[in-house]
């Protein structure tokens, strides 16, 4: 029986503002346990929350990001609940008017660039809480504060996603766009974006199956598989003849299944009202369109500009687009405008990427400058060093303040294009391999690139291989 | 008249001629704290050392010829739910018997500023729910005028403190009447403020849209004075109101020719105490001699203010006081099992009656299916009294009305009866509900001894009117002063 399946998504996102959402603690991640709380944070008897203008810009800018009604008079709420990382025994949230709500987001979910707009509900901001902590010497359990006040947004998606495909492009819009505004530190590992999922299933052309929602989920790859296997949850549900029960599960990445954490009838009753200590929040109009006016070019106008104004393939705009780090260094290296575009994107998402990863490092922390790699480039495309060498160049310049010109130099990587020098080391190759000769001659044309990779060898990557096959094929007509 | 009988006034000149110094005052009062509190309960903590420490301080500045504030060296009682660095801190609960606050509530740390002398914390009904002072943890009590009485609530420590000469001017809280309600009780002066004239940053929060600090003391002008200090802008506080204060005890006239008193006829009825209502009217027949004139106004919706005020206030409440859980601070059950059950234990163990009975009642009416016919009615009616009050401050000035229906009850004598409990706050409760400004001023003594209190009522802001109206009163009846049983 065929299945469809239907997926919404709340994406928090912690917001990278200098200081908390309600205190003036620094709002940074890996600090001392409890170094970065204060009696504001830590819910003390008596002090009162002040919010940071910051964040409520933050959120607009998303808000503007993603086609949203900004409204200009919003209030924040208190969602109470007991859990020892909740110090006040309420989290300060937005209920019934959050800051921004009915927009959308566009995003491509294949090659071909097919767009679909995915709405979204409502964007709010609310404060995270601590973090149990767990250790050995003590059986209890131990809170850490310094996350508690962290600023939140909360992107509450419609149900318009229909596969784990398109779950995983809407997430991957969305942090691309949060690193764009430069809002959020976008750290998976640190958990500053995490997300609960929704899924259910119907039979095509039926309404909308009851849904189950899904928490704890800190990766993309982990939201494909949570969504993959509840889907399939409920489906063997169905198909054993039983019914699906509204309720919230707990995704557990490592052993790639979910269990139940509470049941509808179980579920909490935040006993949500107008929290009393802070005001009203306006905007002015004004500030909105200042706001909207700052937004820079967003992910997705960049990659249709890649591909339809460089006439890059999707996979190139993609991946450079997927940061705008990488984005902006890829612009600069093309205002240069002394090598080719692909051959930029090449090298950029090819040995670059490769060697970034390897490291684990982002391009601001190597030595390399869009004017080097693309002299280097350059150097190539003239012919001066081959691509093999070009290579070697990497791996020095991208670590040192040398030029590719300095390290050609040292290591005299420059091609011999100079045929007199070239003709002995073609002519020992072919004394040494006559079976090849006699191959070509028969017919096998392709045995040249073997006989090309031989003369380089012989001269030890620097021969320049254009040079040689004519060459080689020179020679052996000349035989 | 010993020192710990005299106003703040007539003490911070005395300290000016030199006639005095500050460590005699302090041991004044600390020496009839000792003769009268084993009597009347009013404190908490007595903060002896600290008092005579920041007594000494305040006499060196006069020896170095520096000038010094209005409130230098004058002893303070500070209510138990203000937060004061380094000094048990209770809301008079078991929840807190052991809490101390590593900061200051930003009006303690103005009165340290102005070098005032924090003599101690005082009593109160446990986290300001009560109005008899009689749902403390630690102590009942009493009241200064006949002990066998209860001083009024929730500040009642303050308001016995000033009233017994065991400090000259006090600190309270009213979320209800909590300042008022006492003070008439007592016999003493006490304001609640506009709300968001003065910061709440440090006060343990009750109901946080209707509490406010506010000042008690024996004269209007003393009053002023205190109020002066404490308010004012505070940016750790979002509800703090953005605008200039001046000095209130300083611009006083204590006139009230042309004056409008607004009298509603719904706060002298058949609830109210015939004898009240006699010393009341005769109140404001006094200021109509001087020059004012009433005017019949009404607020229709007093009836509901009170059921609006339990639910708005309790529904805050439920949640303000969800923080005391035992996991950080304060009490913590002995045995536990699991978290669950250490919630459990320590806010059974750790509230009182009067405490749990509100947390019920406020968890009730926000829970979801009744948010609506509760919480959100009352909101509206919040919003219907403060549109009368507009109307009526259309036409006139200030409003008048009885500070409670009757004088003082006896100890034990309402304990059992929640409802007749809340009763006493009638008069005061829709002040807070419209965030008004309240002063209550004796205004003559009853036939069982206690004293009867007079409620002016101003628009938002009109603190200064009210003090003038107050002193013109006070000028009418002789000065007010420490109650008779306690004087030196």
């Amino acid at each position: 029986m065929n299945y469809e399946m239907t997926i919404g998504l709340e994406v928090h996102a912690e917001l990278n503002t200098a200081t908390k959402i309600y205190c003036g603690c620094r709002n940074s991640f890996g600090a001392q346990v409890n170094s970065n709380c204060c009696p504001i944070c830590t819910g003390m008897p008596g002090t009162l929350p002040t919010l940071n203008e910051k964040v409520v810009e933050y959120a607009v800018k998303m808000g503007h990001a993603l086609h949203c009604k900004i409204n200009p008079v919003s209030k924040q709420d208190r969602k109470n609940y007991f859990y020892p990382d909740l110090p006040k025994a309420y989290q300060i949230s937005q209920f019934d008017i959050p800051l921004c709500e009915k927009g959308y987001l566009d995003v491509m979910v294949d090659e071909a660039g097919s767009i679909k707009r995915i709405g979204v509900t409502r964007i709010h901001i609310e404060e995270d809480a601590g973090k149990l902590l767990h250790d050995e010497s003590f059986s209890g359990s131990l809170v850490d504060f310094n996350r508690c006040g962290v600023p939140l947004i909360e992107i509450v998606s419609e149900p318009d996603m229909h596969s784990s495909t398109e779950a995983k492009a809407y997430l991957e819009t969305i942090k691309a766009i949060l690193q764009y505004i430069d809002i959020s530190d976008c750290k998976m590992q640190e958990g500053s974006i995490r997300c609960d999922i929704n899924v259910s299933v119907c039979r095509p052309g039926e309404p909308m199956g009851t849904r189950c929602e899904m928490k704890n989920v800190n990766t993309f790859s982990g939201a494909v598989r949570a969504i993959e296997y509840e889907a399939k949850r409920q489906i063997e549900v169905l198909e054993a003849g039983g019914i699906i029960h509204q309720e919230t599960r707990r995704w557990d990445d490592v052993k790639g299944e979910n269990f139940l954490l509470r049941s509808k009838e179980d579920s909490h009753d935040y006993r949500y009202f107008p929290e009393p200590d802070l005001l009203t929040i306006v905007i002015e109009k004004e500030k909105i369109q200042r706001l909207k006016d700052e937004l820079p070019e967003l992910p997705n106008q960049k990659l249709k500009r890649y591909m339809e104004g460089y006439g890059l393939p999707y996979f190139d705009a993609n991946l450079l687009t997927e940061n705008p780090d990488k984005a902006a260094f890829f612009e600069r290296c093309l205002e240069k405008e002394n090598c080719k575009t692909k051959n930029v994107s090449n090298w950029i998402l090819g040995d670059i990427s490769r060697i970034l990863n390897e490291k684990n490092l982002v391009l601001a922390d190597t030595a390399l400058t869009p004017e080097k790699l693309t002299n280097m480039i350059a150097l190539i495309e003239k012919g001066t060093i081959s691509v093999t060498a070009g290579k070697t160049v990497l791996e020095q310049i991208i670590f040192s303040d040398k030029t590719p010109e300095q390290v050609i130099q040292e290591k005299g990587l420059a091609q011999i294009s100079d045929t007199g020098a070239l003709e002995a080391i073609v002519k020992a190759v072919l004394d040494a391999n006559p079976k090849s000769i006699a191959d070509y001659k028969g017919g096998k044309t392709n045995v040249i690139g073997f006989l090309v990779g031989q003369c380089m060898r012989q001269s030890k990557g620097q021969g320049n291989p254009t040079v040689l096959k004519e060459l080689i094929e020179k020679q052996m007509q000349d035989d | 008249m010993e020192l710990f009988e005299m106003t703040a006034a007539s003490l911070s000149e005395k300290l000016r001629k030199k006639e005095c110094s500050a460590v005699e005052i302090t041991r004044s009062t600390l020496g009839q704290i000792s003769n009268t509190e084993k009597q009347i309960g009013s404190f908490v903590t007595v903060c002896e050392e600290r008092a005579m420490q920041k007594a000494e301080e305040v006499d060196r500045k006069i020896a170095a010829g520096e000038t010094i504030s209005p409130l230098a060296g004058i002893p303070i009682g500070v209510k138990d739910n203000i937060c004061t660095k380094d000094v048990l801190t209770t809301c008079s609960s078991k929840m807190l018997y052991n809490f101390v606050p590593p900061y200051n509530a930003t009006v303690v740390d103005r009165l340290e500023q102005a070098d005032a002398v924090i003599i101690g914390k005082c009593n109160m009904d446990e986290y300001a729910m009560g109005s008899s002072c009689e749902t403390s943890y630690f102590k009942k009590t009493k009241n200064p005028w006949n002990s066998e009485y209860v001083p009024g609530g929730s500040s009642g420590g303050s308001a016995s403190s000033v009233s017994a000469g065991e400090a000259v001017l006090a600190l309270g809280s009213d979320t209800g009447g909590s300042i008022r309600l006492p003070a008439s009780y007592c016999g003493v002066v006490g304001l609640k403020p506009t709300y968001g004239s003065v910061s709440r940053y440090g006060l343990v929060a009750f109901a946080s849209s209707l509490d406010q600090i506010g000042p008690l003391g024996r004269s209007v002008q003393d009053v002023a004075t205190l109020y002066s200090t404490i308010c004012g802008r505070d940016p750790m506080d979002a509800t703090s109101a953005v605008r200039e204060y001046g000095d209130f005890a300083g611009k006083m006239n204590r006139s009230v020719k042309g004056l409008r008193i607004g009298v509603p006829k719904e706060y002298f009825g058949d609830g109210v105490d015939p004898e009240i209502k006699t010393a009341v009217m005769s109140g404001i027949d006094l200021l109509v001699k001087e020059g004012a004139q009433t005017v019949p106004v009404s607020l229709p919706s007093t009836d509901y203010a009170l059921s609006a005020y339990y639910i708005i206030s309790s529904a805050e409440a439920s949640s303000n006081l969800a923080r005391f859980d035992g996991v950080k601070y304060g009490y913590r059950t002995e045995k536990y099992t699991n978290l669950l059950d250490l919630y459990e234990k320590t806010r059974s163990e750790g509230f009182g009656d009067e405490v749990k009975r509100r947390i019920m009642l406020g968890t009730f009416v926000l829970s979801s299916g009744f948010y609506d016919a509760y919480y959100k009615r009352a909101k509206q009616m919040q919003q219907k009294i403060s549109a009368e009050y507009a109307l009526a401050y259309s036409q006139c000035d200030v409003i008048l009305t009885p500070t409670s229906p009757s004088t003082a009850f006896k100890i034990g004598e309402r304990t059992d009866d929640p409802l007749k409990m809340y009763a006493a706050d009638i008069c005061t409760v829709t002040v807070n509900i419209a965030g008004l400004p309240a002063i209550s001023v004796p205004c003559g003594i009853a036939s069982n001894g206690l004293p009867i209190g007079l409620q002016m009522i101003g628009p938002k802001f009109s603190e200064q009117l009210l003090f003038d109206v107050a002193g013109c009163f006070e000028n009418l009846c002789g000065g007010f002063g420490v109650a008779p049983a306690m004087k030196g």
